[in-house]
């Protein structure tokens, strides 16, 4: 994150602002404050590159002197803003009701308030020179920061370990000084650093205008204000301090900016590096909707979730991916839909959709023959269009269709997932319909096409129970009726149970057992498998038992070792299972495990 | 702990409509329904969380365990500060012998308490959540949706440990939960919220095996089964 270009610039001019600030004084001090009688007022030359002041002192030595006092103060106004701000914004949050509403008030008023005119106002009661300067930049900081501690303890506020805390009596002064400011310090901190180049700018400002630092002392406003009225004369005398000011108020701001980002760590969707880990050999299946082989995500640090992972699909065929968390089994989803987020990398020796390979596809039949449905349908829709004109957008781009045409296909489709009164639901915003109808809506989507190959991952477990019925149905009903086929991610498997014709069930990034799934309940061979539907509690479990469960916990995606992985966990493992990895083999008709001891 | 008349309202919006409902000594009462069904604005009255009107008797030290294991532990906080926050009223050597045996009660070792939440697994992150509510030596707990973001391999491990609460202290707890087997295994009672009301309510393998109610009966409908 640290190689952008304003990321460089910011760290640069603020090292050098902090090391003109240590040297600055002690290098260029005496020349700073030699008085010259003979060289009063000069304009550019050798001996003063920036011309000299009315005393015949050399500009540039002093505006290199003045870099530390001109930081020290920017530094003393922004920690006095920083903290005032904190303490007004967190204050609402110990005082009470009342108090706490008129704090807020205040706050508010004084964000609307212009910022200048607050520091103006103030430098002038406490009295001219840098200290009235300084408390005046202060207080025009502080609501802003004020505004920000407030939000953000709100949302920590909202937590569920500040509710836990307060259920159990710990005082309201003590959260704030244990759970609320720890967890908002970052941000604060963060915003410190642009305040900082904000408080640089007002203060020059301030001594602009007069309001500031007075003589004999001096910072760059103070040179900039004498040097401004020679402007027309000799504009070099003003240049000097304006270019310190601006490059030392821009290089905070970057810095800022920079961390900031860097501190939010968004991953940024980038291009996926696709490369072949190993050569295509054997033939591909040319009647199989999806076919991969070998495919590998990685990430940078050693990290691999998922690994040399083999899979197919065939026509009409419901295949279900079932896993827990971090088993690798929604990257692998996201890779075959050309999803996986930067700086993921994907490898696979093959990776083929309705008989060509993925890079063969143009956007738009990799559009209209895969559908993609997530657990989320909200990130499938807008926010701000209208349903049915996002239905239409698809038929309209890929398939070249005319407004009037696609708004027609867009509401019979809506129709057919049952989305009562389409015509109706189509003029409608996603935030209108419920979860369920919404995730219709995105099945509906993905029908604008005519799908080839349906990807839905998780897409009933943010819902109620018996909405994941119907949409299970649904499902079932669209495969069948389109001849489509889907790859149904789950971490239930009691749902891939009920819905699938096939099972893949994933352990830290490989496929350890396949098979057809009527044989999930009683003819599981791998261990992980077997473990796992005994400890899924059922309308049928022997309430007089205690629930099995599985010790230990999953390896994460960079801890994976030589041997199986289950083995930590396993009660059948041997010597042998640690340090040599079991390979997917046949076991019975449509039935692959990767197991030692699966016989 | 007796709810009588129990009303939450939002605005307009009635969540909980006078609601009565009884957890007895030693009994885990489940409280099963979908979202907006109004049970988990239930168990935030009855945490105090949220206003009420209506009547609660006999809990008076509610404690809570939350659905989010990772958001429920504060994640700069170690695992014994976490639970000691309970204990604030005991003196210093006697509160970390009291975060051990805490931990000791869910089955945690004791070296846990100098870890932070990020190095546990969601299991383990929960049975902390639970050693720190008994903390406070509660008279009810109410345990939300607890196991919902938990992986099924571990998940067991937290309904045995609540199940053994209740057999060891006789804690009365409610136990809201939207999945029907974890219900059927955990709970002694059910009671099945819709709309804001409790629409059935009876000991859990009589609803299960003759639900009386016609939305009880499509909620059992719609729970998916393996096929043995
Ligand atoms: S290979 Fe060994 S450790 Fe792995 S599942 Fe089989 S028996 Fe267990």
């Amino acid at each position: 994150m640290l190689r952008t270009p304003s990321a460089i610039a910011g760290t640069v001019l603020v090292g050098l602002m902090v090391v003109l600030a240590v040297i600055g004084p002690p290098i260029w001090g005496d020349q700073a404050d030699l008085i010259d009688a003979g060289a009063i007022l000069q304009g550019s030359s050798a001996a003063h590159p920036l011309g000299t002041d009315n005393l015949g002192r050399d500009l540039l030595a002093r505006v290199l002197v003045a870099g530390r006092f001109s930081l020290l103060l920017a530094l003393a106004a922004a920690l006095i803003g920083a903290v005032a701000g904190v303490v007004l914004g967190a204050l609402p949050s110990v005082l009470p009701t009342r108090l706490a509403r008129l704090v807020t008030g205040a706050v508010n008023a004084l964000v609307a308030f212009p910022g200048l005119l607050l520091a103006m106002f103030t430098a002038v009661v406490a009295g001219l020179g840098a200290r009235g300067a300084v408390l005046g930049i202060g207080v025009a900081i502080a609501p802003g920061f004020a505004r920000l501690t407030q939000t953000l303890a709100a949302s920590v506020a909202g937590a569920d370990y500040v509710s836990a805390a307060r259920m159990l009596g710990v005082p309201r002064r003590r959260i704030l000084v244990r759970h609320v400011l720890p967890n908002i310090a970052e941000p604060l901190i963060l915003n410190l650093t642009q305040a900082l180049g904000g408080a640089l700018l007002g203060l020059a400002g301030m001594s602009f205008l007069g309001l500031g630092v007075q003589p004999p002392s001096y910072d760059w406003g103070r040179l900039l204000f004498d040097g401004f009225g020679r402007i027309y004369v000799t504009p070099v005398v003003a240049i000097g301090p304006a270019v310190a000011v601006a490059l030392a108020g821009i290089g905070f701001n970057l810095l800022g900016d920079t961390l900031a980002r860097r501190a939010a760590r968004t991953t940024v969707p980038g291009k996926k590096a696709t490369t072949s880990v190993a050569a295509d050999t054997d033939k591909p299946d040319e009647g199989a909707v999806l076919e991969v082989k070998d495919l590998t995500v990685t990430f940078p640090g050693g990290v691999t979730p998922v690994r040399q992972l083999s899979l197919s699909v065939r026509p009409g065929e419901i295949v279900g991916v079932v896993g827990e968390s971090g088993s690798g089994k929604s990257l692998t989803a996201a890779a075959i839909g050309g999803l996986v987020p930067y700086p993921g990398t994907v490898g696979y020796g093959r990776l083929r959709l309705c008989g060509k390979d993925v890079t063969e596809l143009s956007r738009k039949e990799l559009g209209t023959s895969l559908a993609m449905v997530f657990q989320d349908p909200m990130a499938s829709l807008n926010p701000a269009l209208k349903v049915g004109g996002q239905l239409a957008e698809v038929a309209v781009v890929h398939q070249g269709a005319t407004r009037a045409e696609a708004r027609g296909r867009a509401v019979d489709r809506l129709g057919h997932v049952h989305l009562p009164e389409p015509d109706k639901q189509a003029k409608k915003h996603p935030h209108e319909l419920s979860g369920g109808m919404r995730q219709r809506a995105v099945i509906a989507m993905g029908l604008m096409g005519t799908p080839r190959l349906i990807i839905a991952d998780e897409p009933t477990t943010a819902l109620d129970v018996t909405v994941q019925r119907q949409i299970l149905r649904l499902l079932r009903e669209v495969t069948e009726e389109t001849g489509s086929a889907a790859l149904f991610i789950s971490h239930d498997i009691a749902v891939v149970g009920e819905l699938c014709d096939r099972v893949v069930v994933m352990y830290a990034g490989r496929v350890v057992e396949e098979l057809p799934v009527d044989r999930l309940a009683t003819g599981a061979a791998h261990p992980y498998t077997r473990a796992l539907i005994t400890s899924l509690p059922d309308m049928d479990t022997d309430r007089t038992l205690p629930l099995a469960s599985i010790p230990g916990r999953q390896p994460g995606p960079a801890e994976v070792g030589d041997g199986c992985a289950f083995a930590p966990r396993c009660a059948l493992a041997t010597d042998r299972c640690s340090t040599e990895r079991p390979l997917l083999s046949v076991y019975g008709d449509a039935h692959q495990v990767a197991c030692w001891e699966a016989k | 702990m007796k709810i009588k008349d129990l009303t939450v309202r939002f605005g307009a919006f009635t969540a909980v409509d006078s609601v009565t409902l009884e957890v007895p000594p030693g009994r885990i009462v489940g409280l099963v329904g979908e979202s907006g069904s109004g049970k988990s604005s239930l168990a935030k009255a009855v945490s105090g969380l949220v206003p009420y009107s209506g009547s609660i008797t006999g809990a008076s030290r509610v404690q809570m365990v939350f659905q989010d294991p990772y958001a429920s532990l504060d994640p700069r906080m170690k695992i014994g500060e976490s639970v000691a926050e309970g204990l604030l009223r005991l003196p210093g050597q006697a509160r970390v012998a009291e975060v051990a045996r805490l931990l000791d009660l869910v089955s945690l070792p004791a070296e846990v308490a100098g870890r932070y939440p990020r190095e546990l697994s969601g299991g383990q992150r929960q049975r902390v959540a639970i050693a720190r509510a008994l903390g406070a030596e509660p008279d009810l707990l109410v345990a939300d949706e607890i196991t919902s973001a938990l992986d099924v391999s571990v998940q067991g491990s937290v309904l045995n440990l609540v199940r053994s609460l209740r057999d060891r202290l006789g804690l009365p707890i409610l136990f809201i939960s939207h999945n029907l087997a974890v219900v059927r295994y955990v709970c002694d009672e059910v009671a099945v919220m819709h709309g804001g009301r409790i629409v059935e309510h009876g000991p859990t393998l009589e609803v299960v095996s003759e639900p009386a109610d016609p939305y009880t009966r499509m909620l059992l409908e719609s729970v998916p089964r393996l096929r043995r």
